[in-house]
C-alpha cells in the first residue's frame, strides 16, 4: 500500500491503517521483554533516559530495516535527539527515541493553528533567532490570523515556558524535542516521500564511507613479518600437533586406547611434559589450562601478588557470566580489590581507577575491562616471565610425564573393547564448578596399557 | 521539493564517488606493505611427507541430510544435527547415541556444544536458536525443557556459545550477527553491514577475547567487536557465497571457504588476503574448513564430496580424502586435535584420524 505525500489537514482512511500498523511496530519495539534495548543516552552533557540508537532500532524493524525505520521517522514515531530536523534513521550510534502516545499521528491529535502558534512563541521567547525561515514567514502569517488572541498566545507560551523550567533538564530536553518532532511532521518544511529511497541509499553509501574511512585509519604491519609469524606458530606447535606427529602413548581414535585422553584430564596430578612446555608458550595458554593457573597461582602468592589472578578471574566472571548477577558481583569486586582498604587491593595506575569506580556506579557487563586488561598485561610482563624462570615451573618440566609410545597390537584383527566414559552432563546433579567446566570429561573406565611413569 | 530532489540526487552521485574514491585508496594502502608472499616465506619450511588419514569412525542415526555439528569440550562427545529436525549427541569413541532431540522446524543448520558440556543449543528455519539442557534421566524428554534464547527474522545459519554457557553468538539469513544472554534470552549486542545472508561464524582464540569473524553471501568476511557491535575490519576477495569462516590457532588470520572453490587465508595484522588454496581441477564449492592443532594444516570439506587437505604455509595440497557418498556439508577439528569430524547429506558423520 503507498503513502501518498502528506496532506495539509487531516489524514484519509487508508492512511490511517498504515499508521496502526505503524503503531502497533512501535509498541512492539517498546515491549520490555521482547522489544529493544533502551538507554540512557548522553546528549551532550545531559543523559536522555530511554533512549535507542538508530542501529538498534533497525534489527528490530529488519527486512528492509533502513527503510521501515525512516518511515517511522517520517511520520514522527521515533525522533533523533540530535539534528531534530533531519527526519532521517542514522543506522549508527545517534541517539533516537520514541513519540509519545499523546503525539502519534493516530490520535488525531488537533494540530490546530492555536497550538502551533503558542509552539512557535514559546521558541522565539526562549531564543531570540531559533526559529527558523519558514517558521518566522507562518509566525508572522499567523500574528496577522489570529491576532485578535494574540495575547493568550503569548500568555500561554510563557506559562509553559514557567513550568518547563521546573522540570529537570532531561525531561525538558525530552518534552522538546517531542514537541519539535511533532510539528516537524503536521507542519513540515518539506513533503515528499519519494525523497525515502534516496535518503535510505544515502545512508547506506554514507555507511560504506565510514568504514572505509576507519580502515584507512588502522596501522597495517608488513607481509614479511606477519608470515614470519605463521611459519615460528608452525614450528612451535608442530610436536604438539597429533595428526601431524602422533601423540602418546597413541592416538585413542586409531588404538582405541584412551590412555592418552587420561594423561592429560584438567585435574591430573602429574601432567604430561608437552602439556607443561605448552605453558611457557603464551600466558593465553596459561591461563586457559587451569592446572597451568593453579601453578601460576601457587606462585604469585610465594610472590603475594595473588590478589591479581584472583581479580582477573573475578572480572572473567562478570563478563561471561548471568546478566542478572552482574551488579553483585562488581560489588563484591569493588569491596574486595578496589575499595580503599580493600582485603585484596590491586594496584591499578589511577587513571584506570577512576575510569573504572564511576563506571561502577552504573554497573554493566563491560565495566570491568580496562581494569581487567591493565592487570592481564602486569601479569603477561611481569610474574609471567619470571614464573617460567623459576623452580616451581622447572621442577614441574623435570617430573612431568613423557608416555612410552604404544606399539601396535601385535594382532591387528583383534580390537579392544571402547570404553564408555562418565558424561560432562552428569556434573549438573553433583553440582558444577565454579566456572560452569566439566570436571573430569574423557575419563575411560579402566586404563587398559600404555603410559609408563618416569 | 523538486529542486530538494535535484539537490539529493547531486548528493548521492556525489557519495558514490567518494565511497569508490576510498575504496580503490584502502586497496593501494594494503598493497604498499605487501612485500612477501606466503609460499616464499615457506620455502625454508620443511615439506609434508606422506599423509596417511582414514575414517576411524562412522556414526550411523541421521535419518537425512547431516547439515552442522560440534564437539563438546571432553574432546569425544559431538552434537550434530540434520535437515530432518533431529539433534543427536553421540559418544563419538564408542559411536553410541547418548540424547536425541526432535526440533519443531526442519534444516537445523547449526548446532554447539555448551563449554561446560551440559547442554546444546541448535536453531535453523525456525528463526531461533534454542538451549537445551542435556539429562541424563533416560525418560526425561529433553524438549520439555527447551529455552528459546536468540530470535531472528530468518534462519538461523549459525551459532557458538561465547567462553561460557551464558551467552551465544548467532548468524543468520537476516544479515545480522548477534549475541544473546542465555538466562534471559535478551539481546545484548547486535551486528549489522552484511548487505545478505551471514552463513558462518567463528570467535577469535585473543587475550582479549572480543572479537569474532562472519562471512557472507555478499561475499565479505566481516570482524566485529562484540562490545561495541562494530565491524572492525572487512575482506571482500571471493568470488561467491562464503560458507565457513575459521580462526587460524593463533588468532591472528583466519580461513574462509567459499562456493567458488577456494580457500582463502586473511591476515589480520596485515589486513589483507595472504594465501588462496585452490586448484583447477576443484570446481566444487567448499562448505566447511578447520585449522589443524598447530595451524599448519587446512582441512577443507567439499560438495564434490571429497576432503581437501591443505600445506597452510607452502599451499599446495597434501592429501585428498574419500568416503563420504554426498557432499560433506560440515567439518571440525577435535579440541585436542587427535582427530576431526565430518558430516554429509549422505546421513552419516565420519571421524578421522
Amino acid at each position: 500500500m503507498t503513502i501518498n505525500t502528506l496532506a495539509k489537514e487531516g489524514w484519509n482512511r487508508e492512511q490511517m491503517a498504515c499508521f496502526r500498523k505503524m503503531e502497533k511496530v512501535i509498541v512492539a519495539m517498546q515491549d520490555p521483554d521482547m522489544g529493544m534495548k533502551m538507554r540512557n543516552q548522553r546528549l551532550l552533557i545531559t543523559v536522555i533516559p530511554h533512549a535507542m540508537t538508530g542501529v538498534c532500532v533497525c534489527v528490530c524493524a529488519c527486512m528492509s530495516a533502513l527503510h521501515i525505520g525512516n518511515m517511522l521517522v517520517k511520520y514522527g514515531y521515533i525522533y533523533p535527539l540530535k539534528e531534530p530536523r533531519s527526519l532521517v534513521l542514522r543506522p549508527d550510534e545517534s541517539p533516537y527515541r520514541f513519540q509519545t502516545p499523546y503525539f502519534w499521528t493516530s490520535t488525531r491529535w488537533p494540530a490546530s493553528e492555536l497550538d502551533y502558534a503558542i509552539y512557535l512563541a514559546k521558541k522565539n521567547i526562549r531564543k531570540q533567532g531559533e526559529l527558523m525561515e519558514y517558521e518566522k514567514e507562518r509566525y508572522s502569517v499567523l500574528h496577522k490570523r489570529i491576532n485578535h488572541t494574540w495575547d493568550f498566545v503569548v500568555m500561554q507560551a510563557r506559562e509553559q515556558l514557567r513550568a518547563s523550567k521546573q522540570r529537570r533538564k532531561a525531561d525538558r530536553i525530552v518534552l522538546e524535542c517531542q514537541e519539535q518532532a511533532y510539528w516537524l511532521i503536521n507542519r513540515a518544511p518539506v513533503c515528499s516521500l519519494q525523497l525515502c529511497s534516496s535518503l535510505y541509499y544515502i545512508s547506506k553509501l554514507c555507511y560504506t564511507i565510514e568504514t572505509c574511512k576507519r580502515a584507512l585509519g588502522r596501522n597495517r604491519v608488513k607481509s614479511s613479518i606477519c608470515l614470519e609469524g605463521f611459519v615460528k606458530y608452525s614450528e612451535q606447535y608442530l610436536n604438539h600437533d597429533p595428526i601431524m606427529q602422533g601423540c602418546l602413548p597413541s592416538n585413542p581414535w586409531i588404538s582405541d586406547d584412551t590412555a592418552h585422553w587420561t594423561m592429560n584430564t584438567e585435574t591430573v596430578t602429574i601432567p604430561t611434559r608437552l602439556r607443561v612446555e605448552r605453558w611457557s608458550f603464551s600466558f593465553m595458554k596459561l591461563l586457559n589450562d587451569s592446572l597451568g593457573r593453579q601453578e601460576f597461582m601457587t606462585y604469585l602468592e610465594k610472590e603475594f601478588s595473588g590478589e591479581n589472578l584472583c581479580f582477573w578471574q573475578a572480572c572473567e566472571d562478570v563478563r561471561h557470566g548471568e546478566s542478572s548477577k552482574i551488579i553483585e558481583k562488581v560489588e563484591e569486586i569493588y569491596k574486595t580489590f578496589l575499595a580503599p582498604g580493600a582485603a585484596r587491593w590491586v594496584n591499578i595506575d589511577s587513571k584506570t581507577m577512576d575510569k573504572t569506580l564511576e563506571g561502577i556506579r552504573r554497573p554493566h557487563r563491560f565495566v570491568m575491562d580496562d581494569a581487567q586488561m591493565h592487570i592481564y598485561f602486569l601479569m603477561k610482563k611481569d610474574s609471567y616471565p619470571r614464573y617460567l624462570k623459576s623452580d616451581l615451573y622447572k621442577n614441574m618440566l623435570a617430573k612431568a610425564i613423557v608416555p612410552q609410545e604404544t606399539k601396535k597390537s601385535v594382532f591387528p584383527f583383534m580390537r579392544r573393547q571402547r570404553h564408555a566414559s562418565p558424561s560432562p552432563a552428569q556434573v549438573v546433579t553433583h553440582g558444577v564448578e565454579e566456572d560452569g567446566h566439566a570436571k573430569g570429561g574423557g575419563q575411560a573406565g579402566t586404563n587398559s596399557g600404555g603410559g609408563s611413569h618416569v | 521539493m523538486a529542486t530538494q530532489e535535484v539537490q539529493l540526487n547531486e548528493t548521492l552521485t556525489h557519495l558514490k564517488t567518494e565511497s569508490e574514491t576510498l575504496k580503490t585508496k584502502l586497496e593501494e594502502e594494503r598493497a604498499k606493505l605487501h612485500d612477501v608472499e606466503l609460499h616464499q616465506v615457506a620455502e625454508k619450511v620443511e615439506g609434508l611427507g606422506q599423509f596417511v588419514m582414514k575414517t576411524r569412525r562412522t556414526l550411523k542415526g541421521h535419518g537425512n541430510k547431516v547439515l552442522c555439528m560440534d564437539w563438546c569440550k571432553d574432546k569425544r562427545r559431538i552434537v550434530s544435527s540434520s535437515q530432518d529436525g533431529k539433534v543427536i549427541v553421540w559418544d563419538a569413541f564408542t559411536t553410541n547415541k547418548e540424547h536425541a532431540v526432535t526440533m519443531p522446524c526442519t534444516w537445523v543448520m547449526a548446532c554447539a556444544y555448551a563449554p561446560s558440556g551440559c547442554a546444546v543449543a541448535c536453531g535453523g528455519l525456525d528463526n531461533k536458536c534454542s538451549v537445551y539442557p542435556l539429562s541424563l534421566d533416560k525418560n526425561e524428554n529433553l524438549a520439555a525443557k527447551k529455552k528459546s534464547v536468540a530470535m531472528h527474522t530468518n534462519y538461523l545459519s549459525a551459532c557458538s556459545f561465547t567462553n561460557s554457557d551464558m551467552q551465544i553468538l548467532t548468524s543468520s539469513g537476516d544479515g545480522t550477527c548477534a549475541l544473546w544472554d542465555v538466562e534471559s534470552g535478551q539481546l545484548l549486542q547486535s551486528f549489522h553491514g552484511h548487505a545478505a545472508d551471514v552463513l558462518c561464524l567463528d570467535l577469535a582464540p585473543s587475550e582479549t577475547g572480543n572479537t569474532f569473524v562472519s562471512g557472507g553471501c555478499d561475499k565479505k568476511a566481516n570482524v566485529w567487536d562484540m562490545r561495541s557491535g562494530q565491524c572492525i575490519q572487512s575482506f571482500e576477495t571471493h568470488e561467491s557465497d562464503i560458507n565457513s569462516v575459521r580462526y587460524y590457532p593463533s588468532g591472528d588470520a583466519f580461513a574462509s571457504g567459499s562456493d567458488d572453490a577456494t580457500c582463502r587465508l586473511y591476515d589480520l595484522r596485515a589486513d589483507r588476503e595472504v594465501a588462496i588454496y585452490s586448484k583447477e581441477s576443484i570446481i566444487f564449492g567448499v562448505s566447511s574448513v578447520d585449522f589443524s592443532l598447530s595451524g599448519r594444516l587446512l582441512f577443507g570439506g567439499y560438495n564434490d564430496y571429497t576432503i581437501n587437505v591443505w600445506d597452510v604455509l607452502k599451499g599446495t595440497r597434501v592429501s585428498i580424502l574419500f568416503g563420504h557418498e554426498n557432499r560433506v556439508s560440515t567439518l571440525r577439528v577435535s579440541p585436542d586435535g587427535t582427530a576431526f569430524s565430518t558430516g554429509s547429506w549422505d546421513h552419516t558423520l565420519r571421524i578421522w584420524a
